[in-house]
């Protein structure tokens, strides 16, 4: 279990992180999430042993990441902002360093660095000098190193930024494979991300936890949550819209889009939980109304965040 | 933290920092120059065909002066360069203490530097040849060229450690460097003779690599000597360390 306790940055007079609490557990994928500058970097570093709080701990599997650095530190695989790897080494001698470096010697070692290049599909640029890559590689090179140990714990720093959809994709599958047995933290600005990855994710907002939730209870806090969007054709809109506003459950219905004898409705239920769209559809079929297309909003993780993190 | 792994810590490091060197065209453009600069002050400067002497005085007098450039050209990087790159993030959050990766990064530059230094021994067999030189004195004057280039490369590897930019660091290093040469250079100390006390001088003189240097280059293997070279580096090292540790920033 990663324990993160009363985490307090400062920079001179910037607080950049602002006594931030949390824990994940193993089997968790935790997304990280939170606007430019809002302390996510500055809090991974804090969690790896990078740099020192101003107050507070983070307790890494029982050790200590200030008191028992070391031991916490082995337990940690760790992918910082950027990918940052040797640019004068070839991939297969940086990771062979990398397995040296963690413990690692004879066959085991041989064993690990062969296993994580197939794992992570570097095979084929094994003996490539790392500033001859792309972006893509780079980031499955420093990707790597962070899984080679077989860390029960990884903090990963924007995984999937710079990569093409398909290796995004990848990285995804990966992460997912691995959090059977492992605790995982990372951040990321891609919130359809969080939704396919993430067991839990937490808001982050100018130093402070905003929002600790499930994807699901995130989406739930969005004002459009169970809402019925209905698209509706034909002359008789008007009145069928009065007759659902006139049925039981309904708060509000108000008009998206309005185009020529297309009509889209968004229909806001009394209690989100309760849905209405079977009552809003045998109410307008009864009216004789043609319709297009109707769904249940989930709410979308977006507009909670903006809300979330600007108040709007 | 036990012995064993403090060792094999330091040496994995030396073995990355040494891959890193023959891995870009650092290393191979340092020992070239190296030998060039070496012997075009030997033979054109110093004239040591003509001079006459079967010794290698000619040659290592140069040295303090080559060092005062070269050495900071590899020590700017051993810190500023990690930094610029991010990798020192990977470095410093491996499970290994500041002490193992400092000492690791110094030690792999400083036998990179004895390498380009052993690779001058043509000019001592040409010696050999010539006449009938004192080798205990050649030795001491590459053992004193040595510690004077690890004394420089502690000092660079301190700078590299507090910026980002390679090239602070390196005139910051050159500057320190030019400090501990002047010091003890004849024309210095004759100006502070004029009116300052004998103790003042003696005091500033032995701040000096070029008074510790010109002792053993003699051939005169003094324990201060040794522990002026010794303490200087320990002491760049462990403000080295101490700045790492308290960096604020990548």
């Amino acid at each position: 279990m990663i324990e993160v306790r009363h985490l307090t940055k400062q920079f001179g007079n910037h607080l950049a992180v602002d006594d931030i609490s949390f824990t994940a557990q193993k089997g968790e994928i935790l997304g990280f999430l939170g606007p430019n500058g809002a302390g996510k970097s500055t809090t991974m570093r804090m969690i790896t042993g990078f740099f020192p709080p101003t107050r507070g701990t983070v307790i890494i599997g029982g050790s200590d990441i200030l008191s028992q650095s070391l031991a916490a530190r082995g337990k940690i695989g760790y992918l910082p902002e950027n990918a940052p790897v040797y640019p004068d080494m070839t991939v297969g001698r940086y990771l062979n360093f990398c397995a040296e470096i963690r413990g690692f010697s004879g066959t085991a070692k041989t064993q690990r660095v062969d296993e994580t290049l197939d794992r992570c599909f570097l095979a084929g640029v094994r003996n490539q000098m790392v500033n001859t890559l792309s972006k893509g590689y780079k980031q499955r090179v420093c990707f790597a190193q962070s899984i080679l140990h077989d860390p029960e714990y990884l903090i990963l720093d924007e995984p999937t930024d710079g990569l093409d959809p398909n290796q995004k994709h990848e990285v995804r599958l990966m992460i997912r494979e691995m959090s059977a047995t492992k605790a995982i933290i990372f951040s990321t600005h891609i919130l359809d991300e969080v939704d396919s990855v993430c067991s839990r994710a937490i808001i982050i907002a100018d130093g402070k936890v905003v929002a600790d939730d499930t994807p699901d209870g995130l989406r739930r806090r969005s004002a459009f949550h169970g809402s019925v969007v209905l698209t509706v054709t034909g002359a008789a809109t008007d009145g069928a819209r009065k007759r659902i506003a006139e049925l039981q459950g309904i708060a509000s219905v108000s008009v998206v889009e309005s185009d020529g004898d297309r009509t889209t409705l968004r229909i806001f239920p009394d209690d989100p939980a309760v849905s209405v769209a079977d009552r809003v559809i045998a109410s307008v079929s009864r009216d004789g109304v043609g319709i297009d297309e109707v769904f249940v909003e989930q709410g979308r993780l977006e507009d909670v965040f903006r809300e979330i993190t600007t108040g709007k | 933290m036990q012995n064993g792994n403090f060792l094999r810590n330091i040496w994995i490091i030396m073995k990355r920092e040494f891959a890193g060197y023959f891995g870009s065209p650092v290393a191979y453009v340092f020992i070239v120059i190296f030998l060039l600069l070496t012997g075009f002050f030997t033979f054109y400067i110093s004239n040591f065909f003509e001079a006459g002497q079967a010794d290698l005085k000619g040659f290592f007098q140069w040295h303090p002066w080559l060092f005062m450039f070269l050495v900071p050209a590899v020590a700017m990087r051993l810190w500023a360069e990690e930094r610029r790159l991010g990798t020192i993030e990977l470095l410093l959050t491996l499970p290994v203490t500041v002490t193992d990766v400092v000492l690791g990064k110094f030690l792999a530059a400083w036998c990179f530097i004895g390498i380009a230094l052993a690779l001058t021994f043509p000019l001592v067999l040409t010696v050999v040849y010539l006449g009938n030189p004192d080798l205990g004195v050649i030795f001491c004057a590459y053992l004193g060229s040595f510690l004077m280039a690890g004394t420089f490369l502690s000092v660079g590897s301190m700078t590299s450690a507090l910026t980002r930019s390679q090239v602070v660091s390196f005139i910051l290093a050159v500057v320190a460097c030019l400090f501990l040469i002047l010091a003890g250079f004849a024309p210095v100390t004759a100006v502070l003779s004029g009116w300052a006390p004998m103790w003042l001088v003696d005091l500033v003189s032995s701040t000096s690599v070029l008074s510790h240097f010109a002792s053993i280059a003699r051939g005169v293997l003094d324990v201060r000597d040794l522990l002026y070279y010794l303490s200087v580096m320990i002491f760049m090292i462990f403000v080295n360390g101490v700045i790492l540790q308290n960096r604020e920033s990548a």
